[in-house]
């Protein structure tokens, strides 16, 4: 009895230590333990997946490194946890990941009621439909009445539900949690489309037994700004991530590339100085060391260079730029001066 | 030493408490309860206080909301435009529909290959044991994609949909078939049908106790049958037996009309009642096998057939042994039943995740998960038990 009661006490005690080191801010947590630990996708090509060999790759696994990159200089530093649609914000909130790069969508309810803060859209994406071609489908306005494959837990559900709704047509979704499960039973013809993020189907496509039975149609029925996302009220982090993904952006447009990057450090140009943390002042503003923005151009590589290297043309996904080009080419990516 | 009542007493009052077994023990339980109640009251203030901090919304007042989400099959009306109550609601339908279904297939296959396990001929008994092995032995996640991936990689589309039999249609959407259009009559018929299930109850009563007054059988099976099928089908040729069908039609992409079982659904059910009735076999035959031969030797001696014996000397002995085991099968198939997230079936975990995920309360979400589960689980135990009570030996 008496060790019951001990034992029950000590469980007490515990916890209370357990809460009170959740306090702590997010980048020292990251420090002590040594490596910042990412929730990805994993089963998403050009995103995040594991490749042949085992390696990390995608769009929001290079997000992830530029991260490491940042707070330890050196972008192998991390560590990926998988994450389905329905776990990865309460991985977060749980304090799983510190930081979640999984083609999260941006919305208004997310950021304010699930206790999260989106930084900077690494990809601007909308929601499309996958249809076979042999269904001789040229619009999704001729979808009515269509069985439709769909992941649970993302905004594409509501999304679908909210276009055939005003549309006034009939749809039948199947709900299947598992990506590549999903995949593969709308392959098999057991949906009539497929619908997500387009950037998702494109890489769903690329992974079909024969990609060009497939088209993508036209309509595009949502906005959907992908961004990495942290736990809301840590400002630091936030600034950090947010700096992170924008370093990648402003580094393109000041023409600074991972081969040219040591060059760049004897430019003249004050604005490329400040950035590479010859002039310093960016670094300790943020808590980290001045040569971030240099570490992350240096190993991972600018917003082009991490673009084409896992969605763009030369890529099974052959995804063109669109919104998500640089602003002074039409596009929607947008740093602020780094001063 | 002196007996006499005050002084004991006395003796008694002079013991401090903390050296009196019984008061200490209620002493230690009270301090074990207030533990139990700090620690829950720290876990909830804190967990409020938490999710508080983090801006986390909390409560129960997401259920009014408007779900705007589709689900794929429901028993009762439901579209975007209803709030997640209703939501969740069709999803604690679905979950029933497979449970009952598949509680009521499993129990009759289990029973079935149980006999057939015990059976005198060598090809059925063989049959009977690999089944038991190879169903027990796969895990039931693996069986349900597999089941899933048969029913979608090898039907048609339903443009070349199979049609075993005219009117329904077999396709990767499905088993669509006709059924009677709505009519007046059906309301007399399902009626007469639940007037001939409670007179049969009654004639089976009546001919128990005959039969112990007077030794006269009465043949209870085809004269019940005869009732129950029988009534129904003088009304519906008194009511002009109607006979107009709703059958399904290829109209755009699937079939409309009639009605259609999904392959999520079939998949499901197959996966759930060939697992369980693998686990109810080796139940059933453990119990027969634990009622004496002596027993069947006796009963064979007095005359009754072989199915005789099976069905009024064994079977009744058995179902004792049978039935508290059984009831954690019939437990076990409903929660996992929530392994259709992984097939698609809108089941109540499925649309219960993405309640979750849409509204992000976790918490909400997944305590009502649990309250659910925890209700389904009293009520087949509570029902178990009642019935277990009802066949139990009466000692007299």
């Amino acid at each position: 009895m008496k060790s019951k009661k001990y034992w029950a006490w000590l469980f007490v005690a515990v916890m209370v230590l357990g809460a009170g080191m959740a306090n702590a801010g997010t980048l020292d947590d990251v420090k002590a333990k040594g490596f910042v630990q990412v929730g990805v996708n994993g089963q998403l090509a050009g995103f995040g997946i594991p490749d042949e060999k085992g390696e990390w790759k995608g769009l929001d696994v290079d997000t992830g490194r530029a991260i490491a990159a940042a707070v330890f200089g050196d972008a192998k530093k991390i560590k990926y946890v998988p994450l389905t649609a329905v776990q990865r914000f309460t991985a977060l909130q749980s304090g799983e990941v510190d930081v979640l790069c999984r083609n999260a969508t941006m919305t208004l309810t997310r950021d304010t009621s699930l206790g999260l803060d989106f930084a900077q859209v690494n990809y601007y994406d909308g929601q499309g439909f996958l249809v076979p071609k042999k269904m001789n489908i040229k619009s999704a306005k001729e979808l009515d009445g269509a069985t439709v494959c769909v992941l649970p837990g993302t905004t594409t559900e509501q999304n679908v539900a909210d276009f055939f709704r005003s549309k006034n047509m009939k749809m039948k979704p199947v709900v299947i949690e598992n990506n590549a499960e999903l995949n593969k039973a709308f392959f098999a013809g057991r949906c009539d489309c497929l619908t997500s993020d387009a950037s998702q189907l494109a890489g769903a496509r690329s992974v079909a037994p024969n990609p060009s039975d497939y088209i993508i149609l036209p309509e595009i029925i949502s906005k959907e700004p992908l961004a990495p996302a942290v736990r809301h009220g840590d400002n630091q982090w936030k600034d950090i991530v947010n700096y992170a993904v924008l370093a990648m952006i402003e580094a393109e447009e000041l023409g600074i590339t991972s081969t040219n990057v040591d060059e760049m450090l004897k430019s003249t140009n004050p604005s490329v100085q400040r950035f590479l943390g010859v002039v310093p002042g960016n670094g300790k503003a943020l808590g980290l060391d001045e040569k971030f923005a240099y570490n992350i151009v240096k190993q991972v590589g600018n917003y082009a260079e991490v673009f084409d290297r896992n969605v763009g043309p030369k890529t099974p996904l052959a995804l063109e730029r669109g919104l998500n080009a640089l602003w002074i080419n039409g596009g929607l990516m947008y740093s602020p001066p780094f001063k | 030493m002196d007996n006499s009542l005050p002084s004991t007493k006395e003796s008694e009052n002079s013991i401090p408490f903390w050296h009196d077994p019984a008061k200490r023990a209620v002493v230690y339980q009270l301090a074990t309860l207030a533990v139990v109640g700090l620690i829950g009251y720290y876990l909830f203030s804190n967990t409020v206080t938490n999710l508080h901090r983090q801006s986390i919304a909390t409560g129960f007042h997401f259920l009014e909301k408007e779900a705007s989400f589709e689900i794929g099959e429901s028993l009762i009306r439901y579209s975007a435009a209803s709030n997640y109550a209703r939501a969740l609601l069709v999803g604690i339908l679905n979950t029933l529909k497979v449970a009952f279904v598949g509680i009521v297939l499993t129990i009759l296959l289990g029973t079935f290959v149980g006999i057939a396990r015990l059976s005198s001929n060598w090809l059925v008994s063989r049959l009977a044991a690999a089944y038991i092995e190879i169903f027990q032995d796969i895990p039931i996640l693996l069986q349900l994609i597999f089941w899933y991936a048969v029913f979608y990689d090898s039907l048609p589309a339903p443009r070349n949909a199979l049609e075993p039999i005219p009117g329904m249609f077999l396709c990767n959407r499905g088993l669509a078939f006709g059924v009677p259009e709505p009519h007046p009559a059906y309301r007399y018929i399902a009626i007469a049908f639940l007037l001939g299930c409670v007179g049969v109850y009654f004639l089976r009563k009546w001919a128990r106790k005959r039969q112990d007054r007077t030794g006269l059988s009465f043949p209870v099976f085809s004269t019940g049958s005869a009732i129950i099928l029988g009534l129904p089908l003088v009304i519906w040729l008194v009511l002009g037996a109607p006979t107009a069908m709703d059958m399904p039609r290829l109209s755009g992409f699937n079939f409309t009309g009639g009605l259609t079982v999904s392959p999520e659904f079939t998949a499901l059910l197959l996966g759930l009642v060939l697992y369980t009735a693998a686990f109810v076999a080796e139940i059933v035959r453990s119990g027969i096998q634990a009622v004496s031969k002596g027993q069947t030797e006796a009963a064979m001696s007095l005359g009754l057939k072989p199915w005789q014996t099976l069905n009024l000397v064994i079977l009744p002995q058995s179902l004792r042994i049978i039935v508290p085991p059984l009831t954690s099968q019939m437990l076990n198939l409903t929660k996992n039943s929530s392994l259709a997230v992984a097939i698609g079936f809108p089941d109540f975990v499925s649309v219960a995740n993405t309640t979750i995920n849409q509204t992000g309360q976790a918490i909400e979400g997944v305590a009502l998960i649990m309250v659910v589960y925890l209700i389904f689980s009293l009520i087949t135990s509570a029902f178990m038990n009642w019935y277990n009570k009802k066949i139990a030996l009466i000692e007299r």
